[in-house]
């Protein structure tokens, strides 16, 4: 039963070798899906190119689809997976941070992995200002320690947050993308297309 | 008639092609791992490498650093250093195979070269900052955290999107 390394089906001595394994597939299909290209990466904020919303809802859901599936059938133990924990404030005014470094940046720390890899030279730059701030945070440590370790909720899923049914709520997250998807190529028809 | 017989190299997959790749890719690693992927862990441990060998004391010292550092092991010796090498090879393998791979700066053309750079500089020191802040990016926090239903990933995905959508405003002669 999985998580296959944690519960020793496959030793440990593999984990980096997985890692590079996984690492490859992700970085693949990152650059097929062309998040390789700030410009079309920075399309869904204004509504030309919705690829970052239909590859990253795609993705959430059938990772969480699959996890609940092979849970339900007894090959995967959803309680043994690491969740990742939440930090109410810390969530919050670090997406909002994040949000504002995506739309001037165009990259994402993954995307602009990718776009390193195949040479853009903005995407380097990018990389060198992410490890800029992660050396400012570090730096003043001190002036962020009550953001990061304040309001700390525990590893807590959105069952315990809203009293759901996990089934059910895939159900509707599923509905919702769906709709989004549709809406989403009806704003780009409206909009003028841009070639990049 | 040349022009349109040659490989368009921004043709890119289809979207929900990629989406589905990538969400079998993140069950696999939890179903191996336990865990979920990541980005921004790989460039942290740089940092802290890098603060480790020129100022070793100054890295032992700080609260923050110092949560990476240990005696036996290297900080370049994580999961997630050894994921982000893979990203880059296999984003080169997808780069080469469709003929994307080259030194560039991709940018509107109604806007420099300098000022892209400048604005790649300052978007990326923001976000190494929130990922710190939010203990995670876009990889890390949100899709491997929305994948396993947890609610801070869940909060910080609609953080990052919402003042992505709010803020697009401001930077819209970078992009369109």
């Amino acid at each position: 039963m999985g998580p296959l390394i944690p519960n020793g089906i496959i030793p440990s001595d593999w984990d980096s070798i997985i890692a590079i394994l996984i690492g490859i597939a992700f970085g693949f299909v990152l650059e097929a899906s062309g998040f390789s290209s700030s410009r079309k990466l920075a399309g869904v904020f204004y509504g030309y190119d919705f690829a970052v919303l239909k590859v990253f809802f795609t993705a959430a859901l059938v990772a969480t689809i699959g996890i609940y599936y092979m849970d339900y059938l007894g090959y995967l133990d959803v309680g043994q997976l690491y969740v990742h924990p939440t930090f109410l404030w810390g969530a919050i005014i670090g997406g909002i941070i994040m949000g504002i470094g995506f739309v001037a940046g165009g990259f994402c720390p993954g995307t602009s992995l990718c776009a390193v890899a195949i040479g853009k030279i903005d995407a380097i730059i990018y990389v060198v200002g992410i490890m800029i701030g992660v050396f400012i945070f570090s730096e003043l440590f001190f002036l962020f320690e009550p953001l990061y370790e304040g309001a700390f909720f525990g590893n807590i899923t959105l069952m315990d947050s809203l009293g759901v049914n996990p089934y059910w709520f895939i159900f509707i997250f599923t509905i919702i993308a769906i709709v989004s998807f549709v809406i989403s190529d009806i704003i780009r028809k409206r909009n003028k297309k841009i070639f990049y | 008639m040349t022009k349109k017989i040659k490989i368009n190299r921004h043709v890119y997959w289809n979207p929900y092609f990629g989406g589905f790749l990538l969400g079998i890719i993140i069950l696999f690693t939890f179903y191996l791992t336990g865990r979920g992927l990541g980005a921004s862990g790989a460039m942290k441990s740089g940092v802290v490498t890098i603060v480790d060998t020129i100022a070793p004391t100054h890295a032992e010292n700080s609260a923050y650093y110092s949560r990476f550092i240990s005696e036996d092991k290297s900080p370049m010796n994580t999961w997630l250093v050894f994921e982000a090498l893979g990203v880059l090879i296999g984003a080169f393998i997808s780069g080469g195979l469709t003929g994307r791979i080259g030194w560039r700066t991709q940018h509107s053309p109604k806007i420099t070269k300098k000022r892209r750079l400048a604005f790649a500089l300052g978007g990326g020191i923001l976000f190494g900052l929130g990922a710190q802040i939010a203990r995670g990016c876009t990889s890390g926090a949100a899709l491997s955290g929305m994948a396993v239903l947890s609610t801070g990933g869940f909060i910080t995905m609609l953080a990052i999107f919402g003042s992505g959508f709010i803020f697009a405003y401001f930077f819209r002669k970078n992009w369109i």
